[in-house]
Formats: C-alpha cells, sequence, structure tokens
C-alpha cells in the first residue's frame, strides 16, 4: 500500500477502513519546551515557541498529529481565574476564581478576540496551518461546557451545584455552552482541523449514567452540533465503556478513552460508531522500558487495531513532562514496526 | 446494645447504601431515627454508615458507582456527624496518634474533602490542612502540630512526585511520620507509592480506616 500522509490515514481510521498503519497521536505539550531548551512558563508565553516545538516534536517522533493544547487552565486564565507554572509539570490552574454558587449569575464569558491568552493559541493555529498545509490534522481543545466548571468553582462546589442547584446550574452550562461554541469555532476557523472536546466530568468514573443523560449528555448534543468541525470527546483517564452508545449519540466521531476499561470490549462496543483514542497508560510510561513501550503498543494494536476505527494515543489527553525521549521513540518505532496493516498479530 | 445494632444493621445498611447514592435525604434520615431507636449516634455510625461508606468506596474502584455519589454520600455523613455528635463526645475510634490530610502543590481537594469527610464520620479527629500546600510549609506544619501520620490526596504527577522530597525533608528534620497517599497518579502506577518513599497507598477512601486502624495498632 503507498504511504499515506497522517491526515490521509487518520480520516480512513474514521471511516473504519485500514490506513497503511496505525495512526498514532502522542498528545505532547510540555515536551516542546525541553526541545526548545525553555521552561514550561517561556515555551507557552508565545505561539511561535509552541510552533516551533509541536513542529519539531512531530519530526522527531514521526507521528500523526499537531496538538495546540497550551495547557488545561487556558481558558480559566481567560476567564480571570489563576494559572500557577511549574519547572517540571504542566501550568495548573489555582484557587478556583467563583467562591460560591450565586457568582454565576454575574457571571460574564470572555471575548475571545479581546483575551491575549486565546489569541495566542488562535495565532499558534494559524501559523501551524501555514507550516503543515494538509499534511497532517491541527487538533484545537477546548473544555467542555459541563467540565468547565471543575476549574472555575472546584470540583466539590461543582458537584454540589449539579445535585442541589439546577437552576443556577442551567444558567452556568447556558453561558458555558456559548463561549465553548465560539472558542472552538475560532480554532478551526484559525486552521484547526478537529476539536478535542474534553469531558472527563461525564465519565462514568465522576457521575453516573443517569445523571449524565440529564446533563452532560443534553450538555454535549447541542455543544457539538454548533462546533463547525470534526469533534473528539476525550475523557481523560475515566471510564466511559456503559455510555459509549450515548457517546455515539451526541456527535462526535472519537472517543478517548482509560487504560481503566478493556481495549477490546471498547472496540467492540464502538464497532463502526465512534473511533478510539488511547489508551496507553501515560502515568507508568514514565518508567518504561523500550521494551515494554513495545509491548504496550503491541497490545493495544493486537486489541483494537483491526479494521480502522483506532488511533493510538496515551489515555489521557496529555503526555507527562516525566516521559523521556527513548519511551517516546521507542513507542514510534513499534508502531512504526507493528502497525502495518494488513496487521501481523501475534 | 451491640447486638441490637448488629441487628438493625444487617436490616438497614443496604436500604442505607441505596439511599446515601440517590441522595435520598428523607430516607436517610429516617434509616437515622430508626436506628437511634435503639443505637447511640457513635454506634450508628461505627455500625451502620461507616460499613456503608466502605461498600460505596470499594464500588467506585469497581466503577460501579460514581465518585460524585461517593462525595456527596460522604458528604451527608459528615453532616449528620456534625450535627448529632458533639466533638467532645466519645469517640468509636479511641484516642490516636495526631494525623492531617493535605493536598501536595495542587488545589484538586476532592478526594480530601472525601477522605476526611469519612474520617469524620468514622470518629477520628483529623487536622485538614487545605489544599495547595508546599513541602516547606507542610514540613514546619507537622513539627508545630506533632503529626505522626499524614495523609497526602493528588490528583497530578508532578503533585505524587513531590511526595519523595517531603519524604527527604522529614528525614532531615528527624521527625517520624507515617506518609499514606492516595489519588490517581497512585492508581495508575501501582509502584510510584514505593517510588516516592510513601509508607502506604490507598486505592479508595474506603480503605483508609482499616489502614489507619493497621497503623495505629502497630504505632501502639
Amino acid at each position: 500500500m503507498q504511504e499515506m500522509t497522517s491526515l490521509q490515514r487518520v480520516l480512513t481510521t474514521l471511516g473504519h477502513k485500514e490506513p497503511d498503519r496505525v495512526p498514532f497521536f502522542l498528545l505532547l505539550t510540555m515536551h516542546g519546551a525541553r526541545e526548545l531548551g525553555l521552561s514550561i512558563k517561556d515555551y507557552f508565553s508565545t505561539a511561535e515557541h509552541v510552533v516551533e516545538g509541536q513542529l519539531r516534536l512531530r519530526a522527531k517522533y514521526r507521528h500523526d498529529c499537531i496538538y495546540n493544547f497550551f495547557y488545561a487552565p487556558v481558558e480559566v486564565e481567560a476567564w480571570g481565574g489563576e494559572v500557577i507554572y511549574y519547572e517540571d509539570g504542566p501550568p495548573n490552574s489555582g484557587t478556583p476564581f467563583m467562591k460560591k454558587h450565586e457568582d454565576i449569575i454575574k457571571l460574564a464569558a470572555p471575548k475571545i478576540r479581546d483575551t491575549a491568552c486565546l489569541r495566542k493559541v488562535l495565532q499558534a493555529h494559524e501559523m501551524l496551518k501555514a507550516r503543515v498545509g494538509d499534511d497532517a490534522p491541527i487538533i484545537g481543545v477546548v473544555m467542555s461546557p459541563f467540565s468547565l466548571p471543575v476549574m472555575q468553582m472546584g470540583f466539590e462546589k461543582y458537584i454540589e451545584l449539579i445535585y442541589e442547584e439546577p437552576e443556577l446550574f442551567r444558567q452556568l452550562m447556558k453561558i458555558n455552552e456559548d463561549f465553548c461554541v465560539e472558542w472552538a469555532n475560532a480554532q478551526l476557523s484559525a486552521g484547526a482541523t478537529a476539536i478535542c472536546y474534553f469531558d472527563p466530568v461525564s465519565s462514568t468514573s465522576i457521575i453516573p449514567r443517569d445523571l449524565y443523560l440529564k446533563t452532560g449528555f443534553e450538555i454535549a448534543q447541542r455543544t457539538l452540533a454548533r462546533i463547525k468541525g470534526p469533534t473528539a470527546t476525550h475523557m481523560a483517564s475515566g471510564r466511559c465503556l456503559p455510555i459509549v452508545d450515548d457517546l455515539s449519540k451526541t456527535g462526535t466521531a472519537i472517543i478517548g478513552v482509560s487504560v481503566l476499561e478493556d481495549l477490546a470490549e471498547l472496540k467492540a462496543a464502538c464497532s463502526g460508531k465512534l473511533t478510539l483514542l488511547g489508551n496507553l497508560n501515560g502515568i507508568e510510561m514514565r518508567r518504561w522500558t523500550p521494551a515494554e513501550a513495545e509491548a504496550a503498543v503491541r497490545g493495544a494494536i493486537d486489541a483494537a487495531g483491526a479494521g480502522g476505527g483506532f488511533i493510538l494515543s496515551d489515555n489521557h489527553g496529555e503526555i507527562p513532562f516525566q516521559v523521556p525521549d527513548e519511551v517516546l521513540l521507542a513507542i514510534s518505532e513499534a508502531v512504526h514496526t507493528w502497525g502495518r496493516y494488513p496487521l501481523q498479530g501475534r | 446494645m451491640k447486638e441490637i445494632c448488629y441487628t438493625i444493621k444487617m436490616n438497614q445498611e443496604n436500604d442505607l447504601y441505596k439511599a446515601l447514592l440517590s441522595l435520598d435525604r428523607l430516607a436517610i434520615n429516617s434509616i437515622y431515627r430508626a436506628a437511634g431507636e435503639t443505637c447511640s449516634p457513635v454506634e450508628i455510625m461505627e455500625k451502620l454508615f461507616t460499613p456503608a461508606l466502605e461498600r460505596i468506596g470499594e464500588d467506585w474502584f469497581l466503577g460501579k458507582v460514581s465518585l460524585s455519589q461517593v462525595y456527596m454520600s460522604s458528604r451527608i455523613c459528615e453532616e449528620i456527624v456534625n450535627r448529632d455528635l458533639p466533638a467532645d463526645m466519645p469517640r468509636p475510634v479511641a484516642a490516636h496518634p495526631d494525623m492531617a490530610i493535605t493536598v501536595l502543590n495542587d488545589h484538586h481537594a476532592l478526594g480530601k474533602k472525601i477522605v476526611h469527610a469519612i474520617l469524620t464520620a468514622t470518629g477520628f479527629n483529623v487536622l485538614d490542612y487545605g489544599q495547595g500546600t508546599g513541602v516547606e510549609e507542610l514540613v514546619a506544619r507537622i513539627r508545630e502540630d506533632r503529626i505522626r501520620i499524614l495523609l497526602i490526596s493528588t490528583l497530578m504527577l508532578r503533585s505524587a512526585l513531590q511526595v519523595s522530597n517531603l519524604k527527604a525533608r522529614l528525614k532531615e528534620e528527624e521527625l517520624q511520620v507515617t506518609i499514606i497517599v492516595g489519588g490517581a497518579p497512585f492508581l495508575f502506577d501501582r509502584e510510584l507509592w514505593k517510588e516516592v518513599g510513601a509508607d502506604m497507598m490507598i486505592s479508595q477512601a474506603s480503605e483508609v480506616v482499616p489502614a489507619l486502624k493497621n497503623i495505629i495498632r502497630k504505632m501502639n
């Protein structure tokens, strides 16, 4: 089979057909700083750094996407929240900017074009599109309206809101949905090929299915319908097997799945409906040997590769800064060796 | 009295489990009042609520219930304890070494709140050091409060790795502290707790009570 471009490879697997090999996304963010010899804070301070970092990472590891994800709390920063930078980990949201549920009443979403941290991401999309063209998908990222409040008000306050303050919950979702749609569409207009919709709160690790159907499910249906491009829903390590059928009805094309669930079982549940993205253990990856990395890749391909509908990736949506080059190179080598279609099996 | 309480527990624990998962406060209070006809509030917590919370925690680990249910059920139990058990009332757990709980270098406090609520409902007195605490701040507070057991909740890998720095600093200061860790990084890498020098890891909040009782027994 003639070698495909990364974009062709991904589109083929999304069509539930077998491309030339299993596509793989190394969802690397902070590693770009290491490539450029910068601190993580300096690295994320300009679009140029992130563009250069992403291009170098793709050249080095030969993977199939550009991941224009700066850091999870970039949206919180846009809303006026605190971002804490570390030398050896992802920027983290600080004390939530909403102190009580009633703060929702006065809440107003930021205007994307007036917000420096969001403009920086859009600028990176434009530059990446100019450099990458249609060779590889450029992935933009949004926090789902349903999951963003974890950073807006803190997890425990948010759970209490969902259960005990239905009217304020609805108000917050309305504000967040509008923002999410605008933010996603701005990224698509700037050059993103697809949007990764991070929605860990919808995972059955976090809320039961009956509650999901009344909340995260309906919110995703409304939101994804208004996003003018393809979307992938990521559970960020959370379980989703009991809601696979529901997820397929939200309009998403891909689900990012957890290592806590059996990949073959997930593949069977998703067959023909959703493409799987996952599920290498990013935390364990830090201390894998190259042989262990190869075994993990082979195991995942064996479990989910047949027939397409599968993109190999980590299970969280961001590979920890501590994962060394030799492991990432071993993963890449293993995919290039064992991921060729038709698959060889064990 | 205890035998009567045992009978009540057998009859009602399952109802309480269901009521807690569905956040049915009316049912929870009804079960609590019925048990109160023959048991003291302390006994109800020990023999009825604690096993129900433990079962919910175990079922979360197995993927049968969700974290929101674990949190809300532990919170309801904590509310009842704070309402009906005065601070000076004898608790199920006799005097124990001073202990504290914290979230190290992170502001994700849900796991800590769940564990704290379960410990409170079970009769432990635990100092809550809050979240976002740094290593040096912790060392100072541990020294000042003479803490012997420290529970650390983490969500981020970076925070989990910080435990080794804390352990080193405690050793430098010659502070003997048993460190129990929990949270996502330790769930996803079952060897990590040993690597960072923790004394024990708990996979789910419900493990914390037997773990603590075991540690305390060894200390005594």
